[in-house]
């Protein structure tokens, strides 16, 4: 610093800058290298006694409505130029800045924000799925909650808050829902029409709809309600809500109830409630005794007065099953697998599984074991870390790899799931599998014409590989089941 | 409702989706109507406590209990009266800013403005005998807030000093605020030469006795709130700037000033104060603020701030299903713009009670309404609408009495909720004045701050505790 620093002191009359304005000015000044001091205020009291302070004071009287510019710098040079700078400055167009939009970051701001919301969505990780999912509650809107993870107490408190609330939880855990023609999640594109159904189960509300589409019956609404509604923690809250809703649906004119095994109890109070609505309902719940969803669907086309056309299919070159060949059901789809063990089990006996009928057919984390196995590549236990297998394959592909090194003789039993939010071209990772794996195989093929990947595309892509093809689960597990039979004879 | 689910099944939906991406696109290919929400990890919070207090199901009745009394109250100039009398203080206590504090704890402009008030009230002989008697613990000190007060910056508040009384008809609360002394060389910002005290002396005996006999004979008590409202719509967002509300208390106050039987040059001497004093009317913003809060006290199961309060040393909060405990942790220290030579090394970390107007609403929450106020972080005018912008997503109502222009004429963002500063991650924007960190020293600027996240944090934990309990 200089020892004699030189010193700039001005009044101007006219100028007013607010104070703001003049503070950022001075720091803007006093940022330059070779500038010591600087005010650059109104010439108010306060003001001029700081100058004072700071030894800059002007001379003779100022008015508060003088502009002060008060400097010291280490030369000639620089006081001038810092004048000069000082006059930029508070000449300078201030920059207006970009105009930025804020978006919502929970979903009550969201909905706060969007015009006339109906339904918030949520696919957020689980532990953070109830406050958002209670934002939508708590503003009248109905919820679809994609997110696993989500404690079944949570998934109470939550449907009880909805239905007094009077609007749907579907979920946690939903992964398919169809409302007025928009597929939420994974869901075909079927036609519209008078059949409303209400899903604990994604793929088994897949599977219905789809075989409504091919025979020329359109869905008004496909309400998830996740895999636990029917279950005796939650009992069937969010069900009892949908079917009061259907009821009252101009556009729906019977229901299907489509379901994993329930809780017995849970099923006997939704079916007691189901014959008091205006609404004919009948449920798809599987169970030993009604194991098919195809035949619930069936019976719906009877009710309607629908022919039952010829499902969909295309036949395999399976021709040569090796005697004593096991069931190997590789699934994506849980309602799927479960339809699958409950129709083979008659005829095979016991199947181990993931997802077993019964507790002391587990598999645990045993993938490779022998015997009549399905797997249900779709549990929780299996997609932490990854996506559904729906979307990512790898899992299942390995299995099928391992599978054929591992020598057992074996129908394999695949389900392929088509539509919004499925892999864009399923069969194009299976094909090269296939081939390279050489087994007997059948593949359940769940889809429409007028999904994005195309039923019949997909279906003639397996079958030159050499797959049998079905539209209708049951049909693929009775042609298995009678592949294996062939084997045995 | 009328339809069965709101409508849900009488309609293609209109949706709106937090999380996985993919999802959206879908639907927007179907031609569904999407809005996507920007959504992440919340900022702080176990997951537990924030499920345990989104599914309680008092929650949302008791927040909007809390907020509509915020909104409900107003606001009455009905006295000025000095300290002494109203809160009935008991000699050698002294009222201060923020959360409890001690001597030992208190920061430089607080320990200034303690030593002042000692001084001004004739406790002590000089400073050296006023930092004795407060170290050897001889002067209680209390917040303001533990009795219905409020004090901007150090918030020091001895019995001599007038106070504004205000009241609430609505909720038929009482607050009060000592009078603005100005801007510099303050007690308020840790000052206490002579000119401080000469000031302080003469507001004591001739501005208060003034205001007195002039609010005494006004016909109807003045509506302090209906000013701040007013102020929005003028430039001002109530806290950092109070310029319109200011001269507008003046025009209010001015007839009846005049009309004091007193001599002439203290009636002018008055008018020149309050005239050249841009904060006058902050002391009146913020027991009309005080008085909102306050009404919203004491509702179980809301997660509503109540009070944003600040000692110098410590941020503090209440919330209104908490009642009077605070969480506290470390002020931060504003960033803004410097007066005269001072700079960042300069500035004491964040004092006074002033943030109860953001509490209300208005300061940094309707910063909207006074783009000026960005400027001291070298913001522009998208940047004072974006802070408002990012306020809505924290509160728990639009105040439809403080309406912000630029915004639409949209209320003010008003009742922040624990929850959503945890889910949001944002935390309150908080406008200020900035104190000099030595004792002594007076204000050195003014800028922008916000409190410390631990205290939210706190909070919510306490909040989801409580909830637990019930």
């Amino acid at each position: 610093m200089s020892d004699s620093p030189v010193r700039h002191v001005s009044l101007r009359s006219g100028v007013y800058a607010d104070s703001v304005r003049l503070m950022q000015v001075s720091r803007e000044i006093g940022d330059r290298p070779g500038v010591h001091t600087v005010v650059v205020a109104m010439a108010t009291p306060l003001n001029l006694e700081l100058a004072a302070g700071m030894g800059v004071a002007p001379d003779g009287e100022a008015k508060p409505d003088q502009l002060l510019i008060a400097l010291t710098a280490t030369d000639d040079a620089e006081l001038a130029a810092a004048v000069a700078a000082v006059d930029a400055a508070l000449t300078a167009r201030a920059d207006r800045g970009e105009a930025q939009t804020i978006p919502p970051r929970t979903i009550g701001a969201g909905l706060d924000g969007a015009p006339d919301p109906t339904l918030a969505i949520i696919s957020v990780p689980g532990q953070y799925a109830v406050a958002e999912a209670a934002d939508a509650i708590a503003a009248g809107r109905s919820v679809l909650i994609f997110s696993d993870g989500v404690p079944v107490e949570h998934e109470v408190a939550l449907k009880r808050a909805a239905h007094d609330a009077g609007v749907l939880v579907m979920g946690p855990d939903c992964g398919t829902a169809i409302v007025s023609g928009v597929a939420l999640g994974f869901a075909n594109v079927v036609r519209r029409g008078p059949v409303g159904l209400v899903a604990a189960s994604g793929t088994g509300a897949q599977q219905v709809s789809c075989l409504l589409d091919a025979a020329g019956v359109g869905v008004s609404h496909v309400l998830g309600v996740g895999g636990r509604d029917l279950s005796e923690a939650v009992g069937g809250l969010a069900t009892l809500d949908a079917l009061a809703a259907l009821d009252a649906d101009p556009a729906t004119e019977r229901v299907l109830l489509v379901s994993k095994p329930p809780a017995p109890s849970v099923a006997a109070r939704v079916a007691e409630v189901a014959r008091g609505l205006g609404v004919p309902v009948r449920s798809a719940a599987l169970s030993p005794e009604q194991p098919d969803l195809t035949a619930a669907v069936e019976a719906l086309l009877g009710d309607l007065g629908v022919a039952v056309p010829e499902w969909p299919s295309r036949p395999g070159t399976a021709d040569a099953v090796p005697d004593g060949a096991v069931l190997k059901g590789f699934y994506s789809g849980g309602t799927l697998a479960d339809e699958t063990m409950l129709i083979a089990a008659p005829a095979l006996g016991d199947i181990r599984s993931n997802t077993p009928l019964r507790p002391e057919l587990d598999l645990g984390t045993d993938l490779a074991a022998r015997g009549h196995v399905v797997i249900d590549f779709g549990d929780d236990a299996l997609t932490v870390g990854r996506a559904h297998p729906m979307i990512d394959p790898t899992l299942r592909l390995e299995a099928i790899a391992g599978l054929a090194a591992g020598g057992e003789p074996a129908v394999l039993l695949l389900d392929v799931v088509l539509g919004h939010g499925a892999d864009p071209d399923p069969a194009g990772a299976l094909v090269p599998a296939l081939r390279s794996a050489g087994l007997p195989t059948v593949v359940a093929l769940v889809g429409t014409e007028g999904d994005p990947q195309g039923w019949s595309r997909q279906a003639d892509a397996l079958a030159e590989a050499g797959a049998a093809v079905f539209a209708s689960n049951a049909a693929a597990t009775r042609y298995a089941l009678s592949l294996i039979g062939d084997g045995h004879e | 409702m009328s339809e069965p689910l709101g409508g849900l099944l009488s309609a293609p939906p209109s949706i709106v989706a937090a999380g996985v991406e993919v999802f959206s696109t879908a639907l927007r290919q179907q031609g569904a109507s999407v809005t996507d929400v920007d959504w992440r990890p919340p900022g702080f919070g176990s997951a537990d406590d924030l499920t345990q207090l989104a599914l309680d199901p008092r929650r949302a009745a008791a927040n909007r209990v809390a907020v509509e009394r915020v909104l409900a109250a107003g606001s009455l100039l009905v006295d000025v009266r000095p300290a002494r009398e109203v809160l009935d203080l008991p000699d050698r206590m002294l009222l201060h800013s923020g959360p409890p504090l001690t001597w030992e704890t208190a920061s430089g402009p607080m320990r200034g403005a303690l030593i002042g008030a000692c001084v001004f009230e004739g406790w002590a002989t000089d400073v050296a005998d006023a930092e004795r008697i407060l170290a050897a613990g001889e002067i209680a000190l209390d917040p303001c807030h533990h009795h219905r007060t409020v004090g901007p910056m150090a918030g020091v508040t001895s019995p001599s000093m007038w106070m504004w009384c205000l009241e609430d008809p609505a909720n038929g609360g009482q607050a009060w605020c000592n009078l603005n002394e100005g801007l510099g060389k303050v007690l308020r910002m840790g000052a206490y030469n002579d000119e401080v005290l000469t000031r302080l002396a003469w507001m004591r005996d001739v501005l208060g006795p003034v205001l007195q006999r002039a609010v005494r004979s006004r016909p109807e008590p003045l509506d302090v709130k209906a000013i701040l409202a007013q102020m929005l719509q003028m430039g001002d967002e109530g806290h950092n700037r109070n310029r319109a509300g200011s001269l507008m208390a003046l025009r209010e106050l001015s007839p009846s000033i005049v009309g004091v039987d007193a001599p002439a040059q203290d009636i002018a001497d008055v008018l020149r104060f309050i005239g050249g004093n841009e904060h006058f009317y902050l002391n009146l913003g913020m027991p009309t603020a005080k008085l909102a809060m306050d009404a919203a006290r004491d509702v179980p199961g809301s997660s509503m701030v109540t009070v944003l309060s600040r000692n110098g040393t410590e941020f503090g909060i209440q919330t209104a299903g908490t009642g009077d405990r605070w969480f506290t942790a470390p002020a931060n220290t504003p960033v803004g713009l410097y007066l005269g030579d001072y700079g960042p090394e300069d500035a004491n970390p964040d004092i006074g009670d002033s943030a109860i107007m953001e509490a209300y609403g208005v300061g940094g929450f309707s910063m909207a309404a006074a783009p000026a106020i960005v400027r001291f972080v070298g913001g522009t005018v998208p940047d004072a609408l974006a802070t408002t912008e990012r306020m809505y997503q924290l509160t728990l109502a639009e105040n439809p009495a403080m309406q912000i222009p630029i915004m639409g004429f949209r209320g003010s963002p008003t009742g922040i909720d624990v929850l959503q500063v945890a889910r949001t991650g944002w935390l309150p924007q908080i406008n200020t004045g900035m104190a000099g960190r030595i004792a002594g020293t007076g204000q050195v600027g003014a800028g922008l701050v916000q409190p410390p996240q631990a205290c939210f944090e706190q909070a919510l934990a306490a909040l989801a505790q409580e909830s637990r309990a019930a």
